[in-house]
């Protein structure tokens, strides 16, 4: 079910103001692909145009194209709403929600759909999607227990098992581990590896290390100066990209020169 | 072993004990209040017949003043708190920024609009104009007790007091809501959208769960304002001290701050100490209200750990 994005000439823009400018990029179906760049290069924003999530801001909007396998996803006739349903989103903090227990935060994509679920349905989607986020074990008994109860890494793999209820063809995940211990953070890296197998991912990072350990390509964008937009200035297969990059920009952005 | 005493500082000395004599002028108001409710009403609790204009002891007098001052505040509160989350959702969340500014400019001009000029609507333009919906409601659904009839030919009825009520505790609500409702972390409303929620979705799941306990108290300040209201129900209400569930009838219940205002400039000796002593029951339902209202807030406070 997973599928790749294909994105040509896309302009991104907060009102009047461009802040990514034109890229061409494609997302190979069922692998890892990170994003990473200086601060307010525009890769978060990117990453939120392919699931319709820029647009949340009053006055963002973008020009250009975004197709997931074929399919445009700005065509005037496509709900913004099934689009999100489509691609998954897991943000930079974790933001379960905070007056549902464990099992409902889970639970809560599933419950927009307008699914009927009997009980012991719902209790199988809560079981596969947080054995799916290696978080069954720590919490299997207290499925009632508030989400916010568990510690920050818990609750961002919580999270992950919330986007991935809904069986998503595309994970997004923003920063996931910006907020995060380095043990839970090694823990929704070994996530992201077994997630793979099912779900095409593109991850913003600002941590190299982490781009190098989870990912098969990686994109590096940059700004041309204060006030101008981002641009996508290389985009390689990890181990190119970390060893003998085309640009020199990548180069010294990875190798710490600047940035 | 004895920690060393910090160094006091003459501005936090200044400043703590500014802050202190702040909180205690209330407790000292409210204690004078009660005392003087309960000093100047206590004769009052055994005021016989006379004094109670027909009442054989004080409960019989003041039942039907409580039941019709809970019964006008609860429909009052019925009817502006759906309203008024209305307003305030369609302010924080779906009118256009410019059009929001201008709606909360006006609701907020509601609160300000003298509670007389309220009453003097009520009976003037609102009693007269709403005879026919009493009449229809008589009609059709007076099978319901609420509207048995036979219908009130001013409109001046319980339900119509309580209409007046409803748009004057409207802005507080509203306002209180509006405030919660803009401060949803941006974190929760993403996290709904993105999971494919439209924005009616949204709402329902972060931006209501996150607002309840605001919405509780911003309902029973609202309760509060409605309970004690004294001059537009005074105004629109033709009471007669009874209890009953008809809301549209000639015959209405009175509440005790209209009572208190209609009849106090008139009452002497005991009689007025019966009124004071109807003052002090309001006091302690709204005291009650209060206690209540905070004790649901904190049930539901969220990530309370159970």
């Amino acid at each position: 079910m997973a599928k790749s994005i294909d994105v040509s000439d896309l302009n991104i823009y907060y009102s009047d103001f461009l802040a990514v400018e034109n890229v061409n990029m494609t997302i190979k179906a069922r692998s890892v692909t990170a994003l990473i760049g200086p601060s307010g290069c525009g890769k978060s924003t990117f990453l939120r145009t392919l699931n319709r999530m820029h647009e949340v801001i009053p006055g963002a909007r973008v020009e250009g194209k975004v197709a997931v396998d074929g399919q445009s996803l700005y065509d005037s006739a496509v709900d913004p709403v099934e689009v999100r349903r489509m691609v998954g989103m897991v943000f930079q903090r974790p933001n379960p929600f905070p007056t549902m227990s464990i099992a409902e935060n889970v639970l809560a994509g599933l419950r927009l759909n307008n699914k009927k679920l009997t009980k012991s349905e719902a209790a199988d989607v809560v079981e596969r999607s947080l054995q799916g986020a290696n978080l069954w074990n720590e919490v299997k008994d207290r499925l009632g227990k508030p989400g916010m109860g568990l510690s920050g890494g818990q609750q961002q793999r919580l999270c992950i098992a919330r986007a991935i209820a809904v069986e998503p063809q595309v994970l997004l995940m923003d920063e996931p581990c910006s907020a995060l211990d380095p043990i839970s953070t090694s823990a929704v890296e070994d996530l992201i590896h077994e997630l793979k197998e099912q779900y095409t991912i593109v991850i913003v990072t600002h941590n190299m290390q982490q781009a190098a350990r989870v990912s098969e390509d990686t994109a590096f964008f940059n700004l041309a100066g204060a006030g101008k937009p981002g641009r996508l200035i290389e985009m390689n297969p990890t181990k190119k990209i970390f060893s003998v990059p085309d640009e020199e920009a990548t180069e010294a952005y990875i190798s710490g020169r600047f940035g | 072993m004895k920690a060393g005493s910090p160094k006091r500082r003459l501005g936090d000395l200044v400043f703590s004990n500014l802050t202190r004599a702040a909180g205690l002028t209330i407790l000292v108001a409210l204690a004078g209040v009660g005392i003087f409710l309960l000093a100047q009403g206590a004769p009052g609790l055994t005021a016989g017949k006379e004094d109670l204009r027909g009442h054989a002891n004080f409960l019989s007098y003041v039942a039907p003043l409580v039941f019709g001052t809970l019964l006008a505040a609860v429909l009052a509160l019925l009817i502006a708190v759906p309203l008024a989350l209305g307003v305030a959702l369609s302010i924080s969340h779906f009118a256009p920024r410019r059009l929001a500014t201008v709606i909360g400019y006006l609701v907020d001009l509601l609160a300000a609009v003298p509670s007389v000029v309220y009453g003097l609507w009520g009976i003037g333009v609102l009693g007269p104009k709403i005879v026919p919906l009493y009449e229809w409601l008589d009609k059709h659904v007076g099978w319901l007790p609420f509207f048995a009839g036979p219908y009130s030919n001013t409109g001046r009825t319980i339900l119509t007091a309580s209409i007046v009520l409803a748009l004057m505790v409207i802005p507080i609500v509203t306002a209180i809501t509006r405030e919660i409702f803009m401060q949803t972390p941006r974190l929760n409303e993403e996290a709904a959208l993105a999971l494919g929620a439209t924005r009616w979705e949204m709402i329902r799941l972060a931006v209501l769960p996150y607002g309840r306990s605001g919405i509780v108290s911003a309902a029973m300040l609202g309760l509060g304002r409605a309970l004690g209201e004294t001059m537009a129900v005074a105004l629109v209400l033709s009471a007669s001290n009874v209890v009953t569930w008809n809301l549209i009838s000639s015959t209405n219940p009175s509440t005790i701050a209209a009572n208190i205002a209609l009849t106090f400039s008139d009452a002497t000796g005991t009689a007025r100490n019966a009124l004071i002593a109807s003052g002090l029951v309001l006091f302690v339902i709204t005291f009650v209200v209060n206690f209540a209202a905070r004790a649901i807030v904190a049930r539901y406070e969220p990530g309370r750990k159970k």
